[in-house]
């Protein structure tokens, strides 16, 4: 076998210090080498070794040929009976391309000569071969193409299934670094050694997202091409705080964030401890803290956090990334599995809230020019009744098993409440007349979203058991502003003046109506606000599950004297930047970690 | 048109084929030639207008991308040249690769 020309590779190179933004999903920090997990469904980026490691890299090329023709070798004797030639002679033809020594030789080679990963290598060649084949004419030349791809996987496959299987038994410590990674991936991490995790792609609501917050690990995604950057064993922070990625972080920032990491350990380990006292003031007030939940998987870490039942439950996910309904009894399955865990504490399933979205847009013929005006959430599903009766049904049996209550997103008139309770009724009836079991006082509240609710607060709340203030939509929809849109999003605030009194107003009627209210925006993750919110009457929030220690601690840290001097004081100012700061100040004074 | 010389180790052996199965030689016909041609101990290179491969890798056959109509010179060297060069026109002229030429006389 030749070896690989003693060619000089750049000596591997110094590399700067790189800072990536993307979005923090899993709070933490986490500072180790990196573990890229590429995908043979992605471009695999050029990435270097050092020259030491070539002879093993080389080695790596040899075992990943090796391992696919023992592949392909038992899937061809799996396929025996197949008597179709065409599927035989593909097989047999990747066979040949897999025993070429002039292909395994050019991959070696380049390995050797140009001190890359074999995974590049292999990507490089049979890219190569590919696209001077994909750049012929004739048809029948440019379509071998796939072919030449297909091997490519095939190769890819075996390096990097074989670095996803080490990724379950590792023994040093990682930050996984990968373009995007499947929620099975992230839920096979042994939390030992992944300390981190960076991607790509993915956000808030992905379903690694969630895995990771589940199970503790600083994740950051959304990074764009943060796996072009790295190179396998370069040091990488994880702020899972703050969202952000160092590659090659100089001393200086190790030593400030080993510093930060610190701190945040300590913080994190007191609130722990909070699990089990009550969200209460020092002077005996009593909050309720529920979790925002996206899948029923969350629900676990509501209680391990402490929370007092789920004030959201966002039923979405049951609708997207796939072409048919959700049947019944996938939403029964859902909701049940969520109520068996929480006994007697509440869970709020919201029905669904999608607009301008594929689930929607697809059954229209053109976009709509105004999605976040359009048919979106209730509205949508008051047009879409038998989508919104099977998930009314699913609820309903549900409530049989515990404290469930149903909520309306969106409703922006009493029409469109009375509209939906008398669909709700309906569905009543047809339990009833099959004899199926549901909580018969069920209770319907209503999120309070958009600025026209807000003002006929005192109207609704005649017809509903409870208000649940989305801070997300009224915001936005109140201010006018998008808060994706980077041009404006500096407008964007929960606690502008306007936003204020309309909150402060659905409070005031909820309160003369003797119904509950409660807030469910991410205004009740934000420490700062706390005070605010409970001066201003607020006694039950929802918000995401990692939150609720640290919101817990501020409840229990404030006297209601000192919130309702607090709330005073805000409502009379008149500026947003003012009150921002003044609710900074007054929290860091009582939970100076949080910030 | 067929070529024979004695050279040092043995002999050389080359020759000019047109490929004239309509589909050309795509992955499998790449195969059949390089099955071939491996089963004679000399080497074989296969050469067009823009350079030559190896006759016995089916990567480098396959880059050669060769359409219905291409001319490709086939040369042998070692032992047993002749008869490989003979079959291998055979296998690409003659058989066409057991593939049918184009419907219309295009080639």
């Amino acid at each position: 076998m030749s070896r690989p020309p003693r060619r000089r590779c750049a000596e591997s190179r110094y590399r700067l210090m790189e800072i990536k933004k993307g979005i923090a999903v899993s709070p933490g920090i986490s500072i180790a080498k990196a573990l890229i997990i590429d995908s043979e469904e992605y471009r695999i980026p050029r990435r270097t070794i050092k020259p030491s490691q070539r002879m093993a890299e080389v080695q790596r090329v040899r075992n990943a040929f090796r391992d696919a023709i023992n592949e392909l070798t038992q899937l061809k004797a799996e396929q025996e009976n197949i008597q179709d030639r065409t599927i035989k002679d593909i097989f047999a033809v990747h066979m040949r391309f897999l025993h070429d020594r002039s292909l395994r030789k050019k991959v070696t080679d380049m390995v050797g000569a140009d001190c890359v990963t074999a995974e590049y290598a292999i990507s490089a060649t049979l890219g190569e071969v590919a696209s001077h084949l994909a750049r012929e004419k004739d048809v029948y030349i440019s379509e071998r193409a796939a072919d030449i791809r297909d091997m490519e996987r095939r190769l890819l496959k075996q390096l990097l299934g074989r670095k996803r299987e080490d990724v379950t038994h590792l023994r040093d410590k990682v930050v996984v670094v990968a373009r995007e990674l499947s929620p099975t991936q992230t839920a096979g991490f042994d939390k030992a050694f992944v300390k981190g995790i960076a991607t790509d792609a993915g956000g808030r609501t992905s379903h690694s997202a969630i895995v990771a917050r589940s199970l503790g690990i600083p994740a950051v995604v959304a990074l764009e091409n943060l796996t072009e950057s790295v190179h396998g064993g370069d040091v990488v922070i994880v702020d899972g705080n703050r969202g952000i990625v160092i590659v090659n972080p100089d001393e200086e920032t190790i030593q400030q964030y080993e510093q930060f990491g610190r701190e945040l350990a300590e913080f994190e380990h007191r609130l722990v401890a909070l699990r089990e006292q009550p969200a209460e003031t020092r002077d005996g007030v009593r909050v309720m803290l529920l979790g925002n939940i996206e899948f029923p998987d969350e629900a676990e870490s509501v209680l391990e956090r402490g929370g007092d039942g789920i004030g959201l439950y966002r039923t979405e996910f049951l609708y997207l990334n796939r072409l048919t309904e959700p049947t019944e009894h996938e939403h029964y399955e859902a909701y049940s599995t969520t109520m068996k865990a929480f006994g007697d504490k509440p869970v709020v399933i919201r029905t669904m809230d999608l607009g301008a979205d594929k689930y929607t847009q697809r059954k229209r013929i053109s976009p709509e020019p105004n999605p976040f005006l359009g048919l979106r959430s209730i509205r949508f599903c008051l047009q879409n009744l038998m989508v919104f009766k099977t998930q009314l049904r699913a609820i309903l049996r549900a409530s049989a098993l515990g404290k469930v209550r149903v909520m309306f997103p969106l409703i922006t008139n009493l029409h469109e409440l009375m509209q939906a309770k008398m669909i709700l009724r309906d569905v009543m009836e047809d339990l009833d007349d099959e004899g199926i079991a549901y909580d018969r006082r069920i209770r319907v509240g209503i999120m309070v979203e958009a600025p026209s609710a807000a003002l006929t607060a005192s109207t609704l709340a005649r017809d509903v058991d409870f208000f649940s203030i989305g801070t997300n939509d009224l915001t936005q929809y109140t201010l006018a502003v998008d808060r994706g849109n980077e041009a404006v999003s500096n407008l964007y605030s929960e606690v502008d003046p306007a936003v204020l009194r309309l909150i402060r107003a659905v409070i005031q009627d909820a309160h003369k109506a003797r119904i509950a209210v409660g807030i469910c925006g991410e205004m009740a993750s934000q420490p700062e606000h706390v005070m605010l919110l409970l001066g201003m009457g607020i006694r039950v929030m929802s918000l995401s599950p990692p939150m609720i220690p640290e919101i817990k601690q501020v409840i229990r840290s404030v006297t209601l004297a000192d919130c309702h001097q607090t709330a005073r004081k805000v409502l009379s100012m008149s500026s947003e930047r003012q009150i921002t700061s003044f609710l900074r100040n007054a929290t860091r004074k009582i939970l100076p970690e949080a910030f | 048109m067929q070529t024979e010389q004695d050279s040092q180790d043995g002999t050389t052996a080359e020759a000019v084929v047109q490929i004239r199965n309509a589909q050309g030689l795509h992955m499998r016909p790449a195969m059949q030639f390089v099955d071939m041609a491996s089963r004679y101990g000399c080497e074989v290179t296969v050469r067009n207008d823009h350079g030559e491969v190896d006759g016995k890798s089916i990567m480098e056959m396959s880059m050669l991308a060769a359409t219905c109509g291409t001319r490709l010179t086939i040369r042998a060297s070692g032992p047993g040249a002749r008869d490989a060069i003979a079959a291998l026109k055979e296998l690409v002229e003659d058989r066409m690769f057991d593939e049918p030429p184009p419907k219309e006389e295009v080639c």
